[in-house]
């Protein structure tokens, strides 16, 4: 391998040849883009290098820490998944933007620079954006174009922060930034949208459910664990991410608990397991940043799996809609059982990579006592279990049988899930391989004969709830609808607002109209009046009244000069 | 998407879990598993960082709670927010 190259480059460049290959090479230049890159990070040395020099400003385009090199591996891994899940799409144009999103989305995990970090940031939203409307809908079309302006838009919030940033420091150096000047409060917000932070989420759930059958698996890897590392970069231990994570582990879940389409309950989950990293980014110790990286390592596997396991449903039946799904597991028992291994990891069942991730950021809570923020956890652990950890694979693959009957997912599907389960078992039994790549000494046993009672207990007694509600009727069934969350305020609320203020501003000129024209008439009837036919001053008079007015005026003059 | 529909090689074929008995089954399973988890709490030393962790069954009960607390407040929830599918398409 080649010295100090950039593992994102050999995406990028790698995507660009593809065009270039022969067809039956292509699906083996696919795996070899993503392993290849996965090489070279790994023969890499750590530290910085790649500097290049801008307008006087040193650019950092490679760092290797350890932060950034877990990260590293598993966009690696998630890429080279994403590929064998969509082997059999011949669809070009998907493939490229996927290898260019991921290679983006690396170039920024090792970026040392802001602005570095701000070119790459961009990159991945115009990339990522084809894998929507590669769906080809006008729904996807318009989905895309939502997701386009909010993603370009937080760049551009990125890049007005960088600005300050460098005006008030002299330095684009990407480390902890710390809130507190505006700067950094713009750069806080630019990831925070990334983020799917509360009220600046929705476009997650706006968009991915829209993208085509892969290409959710491969947006649901990388724009937001960006965010996340970037966010635990710059902004570790600051105290309103617990509250801000917090909130998102909790609201996500009601909106999943109702939603009819499977794959926005997972955009909905997904938001809600982003809660539980940047908690472990606000309380901000070796702990809580190990357990962050670990989730982030281990989400993007089960929430990748889990996509994958609809979106085979999809590719297979047609719709995702849970109201019409039901009894898939006898056409599809391996999705099922890939499925499940998804939706029990990210449950936290023991044994399952869920577990030995998540546990360590609400220790890490528990031991800095934020003791309502744990409440809230571990309501969200309960919730998780909930919506993806029973729904997702009960109203699809069990529930009221549908009578739909279909094959099983394709091969390359079946072993893209099979392998992505298959890491969650290990990563679960076998932590430890995990736990040496994070970013700090890793002091934490998942296994305590506590850590396994407790959880077995909140996760069976969950089950037990949604059992007797299921069984008596009281959990709400799936309806088809559309469930208003914050879009609604710039899909709606603002464009009425808007058409409201345009037809006032009509209203308003009219009015001001009328009230001109009616002084534009009075002007014209006293002109009228005065310089009409019968006006003051153009009245025809007869020869004999004019004669008797000169005669008068002489009169006056000859009776001034004699006095 | 071309394989849509295709029929197993027996759509009439019947599952175990097709009987309501079995799934019965399974629930009992469950309900006598969570029953000796519950028990658990009183054999074991708790390590814990708040004290209420202590509770017997707080794990199970705080679970529990939580899903009907979750799913009564999402079936409100739905009330406010819920609209026609097609609302932002109309």
């Amino acid at each position: 391998m080649l010295e100090g190259l950039n593992p994102a480059f050999i995406l990028i460049v790698g995507a660009l040849l593809l065009p270039a290959l022969p067809g039956r090479l292509r699906g083996a230049w696919l795996l070899a883009v993503p392993a290849l890159g996965l090489l070279q990070l790994c023969m890499l040395p750590s530290g910085e290098s790649g500097h290049i020099e801008l307008f006087g400003l040193t650019l950092t385009t490679l760092r290797i820490d350890r932060l950034s090199f877990v990260f590293g591996i598993i966009f690696h891994l998630a890429a080279f998944l994403s590929m064998v899940y969509a082997l059999h799409v011949r669809d070009l144009l998907q493939h490229i933007a996927a290898l260019i999103y991921a290679g983006a989305a690396i170039g920024a995990l090792l970026a040392g620079d802001l602005i570095t970090l701000f070119v790459y940031w961009e990159i991945t939203a115009v990339s990522s954006v084809f894998l929507i409307w590669a769906r080809g809908t006008d729904r996807a079309f318009r989905a895309g174009m939502r997701y386009l302006i909010i993603q370009v838009g937080s760049g551009v919030i990125l890049l007005a922060g960088i600005v300050l940033y460098f005006h008030q420091n002299g330095t684009i150096e990407f480390s902890h930034l710390g809130l507190g000047s505006t700067a950094t409060n713009l750069i806080f917000i630019a990831f925070g949208i990334k983020c799917a932070f509360p009220l600046l989420h929705n476009w997650l759930q706006d968009a991915y459910p829209e993208a085509t059958v892969t290409g959710t698996v491969v947006l649901s890897a990388f724009t937001t664990k960006l965010a996340v590392y970037a966010l635990a970069r710059g902004y570790a231990g600051e105290e309103i991410l617990v509250t801000i994570g917090a909130t998102m582990t909790a609201f996500p879940i009601f909106y999943a608990v109702i939603e009819n389409d499977l794959r926005r309950v997972l955009a909905y989950s997904l938001n809600n397991q982003l809660g539980f990293m940047v908690v472990g980014i606000g309380v901000g110790t070796e702990l809580a940043l190990n357990g962050t990286a670990a989730h982030a390592f281990a989400h993007i596997l089960y929430k990748a799996l889990l996509f994958m396991s609809m979106g085979a449903v999809l590719y297979r039946v047609g719709t995702i809609k849970a109201s019409e799904l039901g009894g898939l597991y006898k056409s599809m028992p391996w999705t099922t059982g890939f499925c499940i291994v998804g939706a029990a990891s990210i449950s936290s069942v023991p044994l399952l990579s869920g577990f030995v991730s998540k546990s360590m950021i609400i220790t890490a809570a528990a031991a800095e006592h934020h003791w309502f923020a744990w409440l809230v956890l571990i309501f969200a652990s309960a919730g998780v279990l909930h919506h993806s950890g029973i729904k997702i694979p009960y109203f699809s693959f069990f529930g009221h049988d549908s009578g739909m009957r279909c094959r099983e997912a394709p091969t390359n599907m079946l072993i893209a899930m099979g392998a992505t389960a298959l890491l969650c078992i290990v990563i679960g039994i076998y932590p430890q391989p995990l736990y040496a790549l994070l970013p700090y000494p890793v002091d934490f046993a998942p296994y305590t004969v506590t850590h396994f009672i407790t959880q077995l207990q909140l996760v069976l007694f969950s089950v037990m709830a949604f059992t007797m509600m299921m069984r008596s009727g009281v959990y709400p069934p799936e309806l088809r609808s559309t469930n208003l969350d914050f879009d609604w305020f710039y899909r709606r609320a603002v464009p009425h607002a808007l058409g409201a203020v345009v037809d006032l501003g009509w209203g308003v000129s009219r009015v001001l109209m009328e009230l001109a024209l009616i002084q534009v008439e009075r002007v014209l009837t006293l002109t009228d009046r005065i310089l009409g036919p019968d006006g003051v001053l153009t009245r025809s008079r007869t020869t004999g009244a004019v004669t008797l007015l000169v005669m008068l005026c002489l009169l006056v003059m000859v009776i001034y000069s004699l006095a | 998407m071309a394989n849509r529909n295709q029929e197993n090689p027996d759509p009439r074929k019947t599952y175990w879990l097709d009987d309501r008995r079995n799934v019965d089954k399974l629930v009992y399973a469950l309900y006598t598993v969570c029953g000796g988890l519950f028990a658990t709490d009183f054999l074991y030393h708790k390590h814990v960082h708040f004290g209420f962790e202590n509770w017997v069954g707080f794990y199970g009960i705080y679970g529990f709670l939580s899903c009907v607390g979750l799913i009564f407040l999402a079936k409100g929830f739905r009330k406010i927010v819920k609209q026609r599918e097609d609302y932002y398409d109309a």
